[in-house]
């Protein structure tokens, strides 16, 4: 006979315990260790794939930063450009208006010492003109120069044209106060007598006569009554003096002022 | 000239005996649970591993996802009895190597040992998927007719397995002893190759059959889910 049946049913046993030792030892574990393995690796997997994606969301926002710097860059620079343009500008300006300023300081002192270089020379030349006519005066024929101007004003006087000697008449009768007469110097005694008499006999009248010392009348004499004034002086001939001293002057500044010109020129071309 | 291990008895009081292929089986199952249990003592679950654990890994994923195509969705649950089946006849398979050494696969009662093994195990698992009467329904199948025809198969299928199994490593051993008598070099060296590829090949349609059956068991209780889910 082939088959034995007690070792058919004790292999059946052999068998069936053979399967629980196997599922003991064998599947259980194999099956644990490779379960444990796939879910490390899923965790790994999960891991990596979040690391992955906060390293793109930090890579997106570490671009975002950068474009935004660099936004913030150009506006800034372009803002910083603008501020220099102006700042130029300004600067260009601030330096224009102070050479303007010095120019018109420059010319306003001009001006001042042209004035006062006309006033000393005016003074001057009263004073020489006086000495050197007192000195021809008084060399010549003995004359002061104060008796000289005394005739020449009463010369003058009398030489009026009937219109300007009706108006002066009419204006020293209407007048309510005394008559001026003003001169440079201090006249004397017989000087004022003189004039006194000579201004009754022609203007016909009899009113007193003030007399008056005024140094800012350049040289001369003058009556003066009711708004009616008759004078001489030497103003005129200083006037025209001055006149040509004027015309002498203003060719110097001429060429200063080209010089200035030219000088401001620079200092635009260096700016710009 | 004996054919089955059988025949070769150590101890033997009345019923009681203890023959070749207890002893040789017992070695076997010794060798099996002894080398899991050393290979599976220290496991490592990371990616480096020991090779002894990469082999059995590789062993049991390999039964596991043969089980898987054959059809049954759920491998684990039944990779303790197939897996064991496998392992058991190819490792009696792969021992004809060592000198003085039978199969216990050779011996008749084995194969029908493992063979009644498969006939109980595949209403047990029929029935505990599909539930007594579902599984009963399906001897009934397509017909009332069909019911004889039925339980002929289940009984000449396991008859089936317990005879090709038992051939065919007989076979093999019984060919190796003729040929180391006519000629005792080389060729029973050939033949002996030839019967580890025969005992390979065996227990592979043996676990297979098994799987197959268990697998037809199973299906009307597992195709039903995917019909209404369809439906």
């Amino acid at each position: 006979m082939l088959i034995d049946w007690f070792t058919v049913g004790a292999q059946v046993i052999n068998f069936l315990i053979l399967v629980w030792l196997l599922k003991r030892f064998l599947y259980k574990p194999i099956l644990h260790a490779i379960d444990a393995r796939e879910q490390r690796i899923t965790a790994e997997l999960a891991d990596a794939d979040a690391e992955k994606t906060n390293a793109e969301q930090e890579r997106n926002m570490l671009q975002h930063k950068n474009e935004v710097f660099e936004q913030q860059r150009a506006a800034f620079l372009s803002q910083a450009i603008d501020e220099a343009k102006a700042e130029r500008l300004r600067l260009l300006d601030a330096a224009r208006q102070e050479s303007d300023g010095l120019r018109a300081k420059r010319q306003e002192a001009l001006r001042s010492e042209q004035q006062s270089l006309s006033k000393a020379l005016t003074d001057r030349t009263r004073e020489e003109v006086f000495a050197i006519a007192r000195k021809a005066l008084a060399d010549l024929a003995g004359i002061t120069l104060e008796e000289r101007m005394v005739d020449v004003f009463l010369r003058r006087l009398r030489e009026l044209d009937d219109t300007g000697m009706a108006g002066l008449k009419s204006a020293f009768k209407t007048s309510p106060s005394l008559m001026l007469v003003r001169t440079t110097f201090v006249l004397s005694p017989t000087h004022r007598t003189i004039i006194e008499t000579a201004v009754k006999e022609i203007l016909g009248a009899e009113k007193c006569v003030q007399f008056e010392t005024t140094p800012d009348l350049v040289s001369g004499i003058e009556i003066s009554t009711n708004g009616q004034k008759i004078a001489w002086s030497i103003a005129d001939y200083l006037a025209s003096m001055e006149k040509g001293i004027d015309e002498m002057l203003k060719t110097k500044p001429k060429f200063e002022t080209r010089a200035e010109l030219k000088a401001g020129q620079s200092i635009n071309e260096h700016g710009a | 000239m004996h054919l089955s291990p059988d025949d070769t008895i150590f101890w033997q009081y009345g019923f009681l005996k203890l023959n070749a292929t207890i002893i040789f089986t017992w070695g076997l199952m010794f060798v099996l649970a002894v080398g899991s249990r050393l290979v599976t003592r220290r496991l490592s679950t990371g990616l480096q591993r020991p090779r002894w654990q990469n082999l059995l890994e590789i062993i049991v994923t390999a039964i596991s996802r043969q089980i898987e195509e054959v059809g049954l969705r759920q491998p684990e649950k039944y990779l303790g009895f197939l897996g064991t089946l496998f392992l058991f006849i190819a490792t009696a398979s792969l021992c004809t190597i060592i000198p003085g050494y039978e199969p216990p696969t050779g011996s008749l009662s084995t194969t029908a040992a493992l063979a009644i093994c498969v006939f109980v195990a595949v209403p047990l698992f029929g029935i505990k998927d599909c539930g007594l009467d579902e599984y009963l329904r399906a001897y009934l199948k397509p017909t009332l007719i069909m019911l004889p025809f039925n339980v002929i198969s289940e009984l000449s299928r396991t008859l089936a397995l317990a005879i090709r199994l038992f051939g065919n490593m007989m076979s093999g051993t019984m060919i190796l002893a003729i040929l180391l008598t006519i000629t005792p070099l080389i060729f029973p060296i050939a033949i002996s190759a030839l019967g580890l590829l025969t005992g390979m090949v065996q227990a592979y349609i043996f676990s297979i059959l098994a799987t197959v059956y268990i697998a037809a068991a199973t299906r009307t209780h597992e195709s039903r889910p995917e019909s209404e889910h369809k439906n």
